[in-house]
């Protein structure tokens, strides 16, 4: 017979339909609505994972979040290790298979959709229970913004398919009503499926809802699989409820003992027998209900245990009147299984003294301690839990500002003091914040319900000789009494390091049902109150998040913004092989049909040399300073002098830190007596503005001066080589480009190619070249202007790396590359702009003993001997590679490159001591092998600047 | 000049068949655009005023912290103290208003994104850490953010019109960020 456990009726499963599952490679049946604990206790499965390290089976133990065992892997869909069964919601053709301990990723990438959203609400609500609906509802009517989240599919908490009545009338009416009137409040947004897995400082809490998963196949492909939700909330009501504790005795881990609300849970939310014949032991009236309500669900009950000596109270009568004799001051003191482990009996004795133990059979022990308020969320948010003798729990301590713990969260177990508490939270909360408005809603009317009694902080019943091995504290990690007792053997006081010593608490579950049990345990080890040993800390998250969820949809070609040139897809149709600079896309090189980066770069660098290149310059940094200070404030920044500037020239700059050491460099150009073009690195672009805005908004606010980013504005071409001027001539006829009209380092506004353009005569290769400047929607044509008017040139386009060795050459530093931070401009080779007779940032600094030393490390040329060897960048540079370790260092690597117009390579390299090496053999040492290098200056090619001119 | 402007291409003209094909989402190419920086009551500021805005329009009335004054196409936009951007249709110039005051023409710096129709906020949501519910934002916000992981300046134009204004190197990615994120919403204007 298909699911033998099930119940003929009731639970909030739709018994219409059948659903086919597999649970380690054995089809089942199931129905919508059950999760896959519940189906697997329907078709009598009691064995669903093992434990880590013992290897002993495990079974559904919980029936939520709270679960320390039924943890499987999921091989369907996009896979998922290591999913509570407890949580799991079965869809047709789920496969799950049991673990022992951790699951595994699967091999194939999941591309499955996840995204994140943010949110901003006035309260946000977390739980939906009766004390979470009955706050989101007296929130929600006031009109304020409300956000009420829960882990289960469906709102209700634990009236789900609870026998509750209020206002009259079966309680899941109440919740119906209710999740109506919150779909009518437009400003109410009701999260299924969502766990609140942090908060954090300021009411920033972050959750994850779970979106498609429980449709299985079925989910679209378009809708995020999981979303993260980023919340800022006014006001936080946390309407958490409780975990269920279990009493810890020996052999407590075999597939039948459950906690005893959940065994009850499953008959009536999921009408699934959790076993036939029943041993129910508790310590509170919770663990009797449970049995009241197993017994009505047609469970046996074989005996009901209570640890507490109490007699009376509404919960004994429902039992004396079903038949069943509550056993007081009786707990288990072992259990029997079967040759596969499960249950087959538990040993029962009194709790005080060693009296006779009586074997009873049974194929459930439900056992139930108390309920635990879940804190975690309150505890996150820099509450302090307190313990409670009253309520034999640790409860949330002292309030914090703007968070409310209400129902069983706060200890308030009775259901009409949480629908109340959580009435006035929800109320005041939105007063708050929102203001209020609109009538208060009163909270349905309960029947209130006698307790027999207070509940008792039983943490172990046991034997004084039951094996300590076998009574787990933590099932997940499979820690015992054994590994508590040599914690405390070993000196240890703490829980926060008897947690780490027994690892106890620290598995998935984080210690969910017997986290608390294992400080009662610890508090009797050390003959400690409960409360001043304390819990350990709750940190996020709450439930584990995948990383999938997290990265959302920055991955694959989000992953990072690619900043594009406007000539992008022209350099993309050009063959070129890009290269990230920051956040930009560069041409690296353009190789031609068959060749490789060298001889790409072989080809691209004769072209700049010899005819005509062309480059995309549109990254370079590029800055708008404005104002009748500029002069003077660019004088403080830059090493050199620029108030000096003419209309229309430009000026190469060094700029360094408070320290005097580089910081970026380029060419800056004065457009007008006010206004000046600065251009930076490619990378330093955002950092250099920050620099400017510090010091003209922090030292010298009186310098009227404005500066403006203008990198995207302008698009760049630079026309490099001899063959340059004829080029820009036939697109600009209009601008003489002699050179007697248009020397070097001055700037021309021009039309070009029929754009209105802003053209320098700059260079960065030794070579005669102009760099084009245009608004950013023009610079696709007029990159394909310069080429068209370049072709019978034979106009080459290059990439970076032709860049870098051009520069190298002509010895030419790359601020970043060639610097480090600890390079000064006369390190450098850039003493000559820098001035001594005004001050500058980082001037003072120039002037310390430490930045005169004659050993600094200084740039310098390097030739290989042998003329083929590119030296690796980074490679040490030393005298003898062959002396004792450790082997004094001169200095390192810096630029290297294989050269064109050399027809030999050749590199740029920090060393201590620069030129006095001039002419010397050092060794670079790169990956064990030294190769003989000698020191040269660091200009390789056309030292006396002819070339520039054309 | 009709030929000059044939030259122009905009950041997203690659992916105006995708953006149109969500059905709420499109580039607004070639908006003129100046960043003003000027502290609002200096004389010049209250002349531009004047001369953007039809009558004078005093210093207190350019734009206050997270607002924009204007009604379309002319609006001037709260970009920080004594920073505004102002911002025009295409083609228009208005150096010679400007003149006198550290005002950067950066039209083609940027490109506009326009966001439409009820799902224009929720897909906003997705990379907007600013809260954009009526009560908070609103026709005539305006706020410099971050969208994904792109700089932008966000300004709401209508009930539920936004421009997202992004430099012009960042367009293709947050187009291409936007594009994913309205896929659910796609669907369900199609549903």
């Amino acid at each position: 017979m298909s699911q033998p456990f099930r119940r003929a009726a009731g639970g909030r499963i739709d018994r219409s339909r059948t659903l086919t599952f597999h649970f380690e490679g054995r089809a089942y049946e199931a129905h919508p609505g059950d999760t896959l604990s519940s189906a697997l206790l329907a078709n009598g499965v009691r064995v669903v994972a093992r434990g880590p390290y013992t290897g002993r089976p495990r079974g559904t133990y919980g029936i939520g979040a709270e679960e320390p065992n039924a943890f499987v892997q999921v091989d369907s869909g996009p896979g998922e290790p290591m999913v509570r069964a407890t949580q799991l919601e079965v869809y047709d053709g789920l496969v799950a298979r049991s673990l022992a301990g951790k699951g595994s990723l699967g091999e194939e990438p999941d591309d499955s959709r996840y995204d994140k959203t943010w949110a901003h609400c006035d309260v946000l609500v977390v739980g939906a229970g009766p004390a979470g609906l009955a706050a989101a509802h007296a929130a929600g009517v006031t009109g304020a913004r409300v956000i009420l989240a829960d882990e289960r599919p469906e709102p209700g908490g634990d009236l789900l398919g609870g026998r509750a009545h209020l206002d009259g009338r079966p309680a899941m009416d109440w919740v119906t009503d209710l999740r109506a009137r919150l779909a009518g409040l437009p400003e109410v947004r009701v999260l299924p499926r969502t766990t609140v897995t942090g908060a954090y400082d300021g009411n920033f809490l972050v959750a994850v809802q779970r979106r498609t998963e429980h449709l299985g196949p079925a989910a679209p492909a378009h809708v995020a699989r999981q979303r993260l939700w980023h919340i800022r909330a006014g006001q936080v009501v946390l309407a958490t409820g409780a975990h269920e504790r279990p009493i810890l005795f020996p052999d407590n881990d075999r597939p039948g003992v459950m906690l005893a609300a959940a065994a009850a849970g499953y008959a009536w939310r999921y009408g699934v027998l959790p076993g036939r014949r029943a041993v129910v032991a508790g310590a509170h009236d919770g663990a009797l209900w449970a049995a009241v309500d197993l017994v009505d669900a047609g469970v046996e009950l074989a005996a009901v245990l209570d640890a507490r000596h109490l007699a009376g109270g509404q919960a004994h009568r429902a039992l004396r009147d079903r038949g069943v004799v509550v056993a007081a001051g009786h707990g288990v003191v072992g259990t029997d299984a079967d040759a596969d482990g499960v249950l087959t009996a538990a040993w029962v004795a009194p709790v005080d003294g060693d009296g006779q133990a009586r074997r009873i059979a049974c194929d459930l022990l439900a056992t139930s301690g108390g309920w635990n308020p879940a804190v975690h969320l309150y505890s996150q948010a820099g509450g302090r839990p307190r313990w409670s003798d009253d309520h034999a729990a640790f409860v949330p301590g002292d309030p914090l500002p703007a968070v409310a713990c209400v129902g069983a969260a706060a200890g308030t177990f009775d259901l009409a003091d949480a629908l109340a508490e959580g009435a006035e939270a929800g109320w005041q909360a939105a007063a708050a914040t929102h203001g209020g408005g609109g009538e208060e809603p009163l909270p349905p009317a309960t029947d209130s319900v006698a307790s027999a009694g207070a509940p008792a902080a039983c943490w172990i019943t046991a034997r004084a000789d039951s094996p300590p091995e076998t009574i787990f504290v933590d099932l997940q990690r499979d820690a015992t009494l054994r590994d508590v007792r040599r914690a405390v053997g070993a000196g240890m006081r703490a829980s926060e390091h008897v947690k780490r010593f027994t690892t106890a608490g620290t598995a998935a579950d984080q210690g969910r049902t017997t986290g608390v049990t294992t400080v009662g345990v610890l508090a009797g080890l050390l003959g400690l109150p409960v409360g001043a040993v304390g819990t350990t800390t709750y940190r996020p998250p709450y439930a584990p998040i995948s990383f999938a969820l997290l990265a959302g949809r920055d991955r694959g070609r989000l992953l990072d913004p690619e900043r594009r040139t406007p000539m992008h897809e022209r350099h993309e149709a050009d063959g070129a092989v890009f290269e990230n600079v920051g956040q930009w896309k560069r041409p690296w090189y353009y190789p031609a049909p068959g060749e490789d980066l060298d001889q790409a770069v072989l080809r691209e660098c004769r072209a700049a040399r010899e005819g005509v290149a062309m480059m995309d310059v549109s990254t370079l940094g590029k800055i708008d300073l404005r104002g009748p200070d500029v002069g003077e404030f660019l004088d403080r920044v830059y090493t050199n002098r620029f108030s000096t500037l003419r209309v229309g020239q430009c000026r190469y700059g060094v700029m360094c830190r408070a320290d005097g050491m580089v910081f970026d460099d380029g060419v800056t150009a004065r457009l007008a007596p006010d206004r000046y073009h600065m251009t930076t690195t490619t990378g330093n672009a955002a950092a250099v503005l920050d620099w400017l805005d510090e010091w003209l908004q922090t030292e010298w606010p009186d310098l009227r001066v404005s500066a403006t980013s203008v990198t995207d504005q302008w698009a760049a071409v630079a026309v490099v080589g001899p063959g340059s001027r004829e080029v820009l001539r036939r697109l600009a006829p209009s601008l003489d480009v002699s050179a007697e009209a248009f020397p070097f380092l001055t700037v021309r506004d021009a039309t070009v190619a029929g754009i209105p353009a802003r053209v320098f005569r700059i260079s960065f290769t030794g070579e005669l070249s102009y760099e084009i400047n245009v608004p950013a929607w023009y610079g696709l044509a007029l990159w394909d202007a310069v080429a068209e008017a370049g072709r019978p040139a034979g106009i080459t386009p290059y990439g970076t790396e032709t860049m870098h060795v051009l520069r190298a050459e002509k010895g030419f530093i790359v601020a970043g590359q060639d610097t480090d931070g600890t390079v000064t401009p006369h390190d450098a080779g850039l003493g000559w702009a820098v001035s001594t007779v005004k001050p500058f940032i980082g001037g003072r600094s120039l002037a310390r003993p430490d930045t005169a030393r004659n050993d600094r490390k200084r740039l310098v040329g390097l030739l290989p001997a042998d003329p083929s060897v590119v030296l690796a960048e980074g490679a040490q540079l030393v005298v003898d590679a062959d002396a004792p370790t450790p082997v004094p260092m001169l200095g390192h690597v810096t630029s290297s490159y294989r050269s064109a117009a050399l027809g030999r390579s050749f590199a740029l390299a920090l060393v201590a001591g620069g030129l006095t090496h001039r002419g010397e053999t050092l060794q670079a040492v790169d990956g064990g092998q030294a190769h003989p290098v000698v020191v040269t200056e660091p200009v390789f090619y056309d030292a006396e600047g002819a070339r520039r001119d054309g | 000049m009709a030929d000059l402007l044939a030259q122009r291409r905009s950041p997203l003209a690659h992916l105006a068949g995708e953006l149109a094909a969500t059905g709420f989402m499109r580039e607004l190419p070639y908006l003129s655009s100046y960043e003003v920086r000027a502290d609002p009551a200096e004389p010049a500021m209250a002349r531009l005023g004047a001369a953007l805005f039809a009558g004078p329009l005093l210093a207190a009335a350019w734009p206050t912290a997270g607002r924009a004054v204007g009604t379309g196409p002319r609006y001037a936009l709260w970009c920080g103290p004594g920073w505004y951007l102002v911002v025009d249709e295409p083609g228009t110039t208005l150096e010679s208003a400007m003149a006198g005051l550290p005002a950067v023409d950066v039209s083609a710096a940027r490109t506009v994104l326009e966001l439409t129709g009820p799902f224009a906020r929720d897909v906003l949501a997705h990379g907007c850490a600013i809260d954009l519910h009526p009560r908070a934002f609103g026709p005539g916000s305006c706020a410099q953010t971050h969208l994904a992981k792109a700089q932008v300046i966000l300004h709401q134009t209508a009930t539920a019109t936004y421009r997202v204004f992004v430099r012009a190197s960042y367009a293709d990615y947050l187009a291409r960020w936007l594009l994913d994120a309205a896929v659910e919403y796609v669907r369900r204007i199609d549903e």
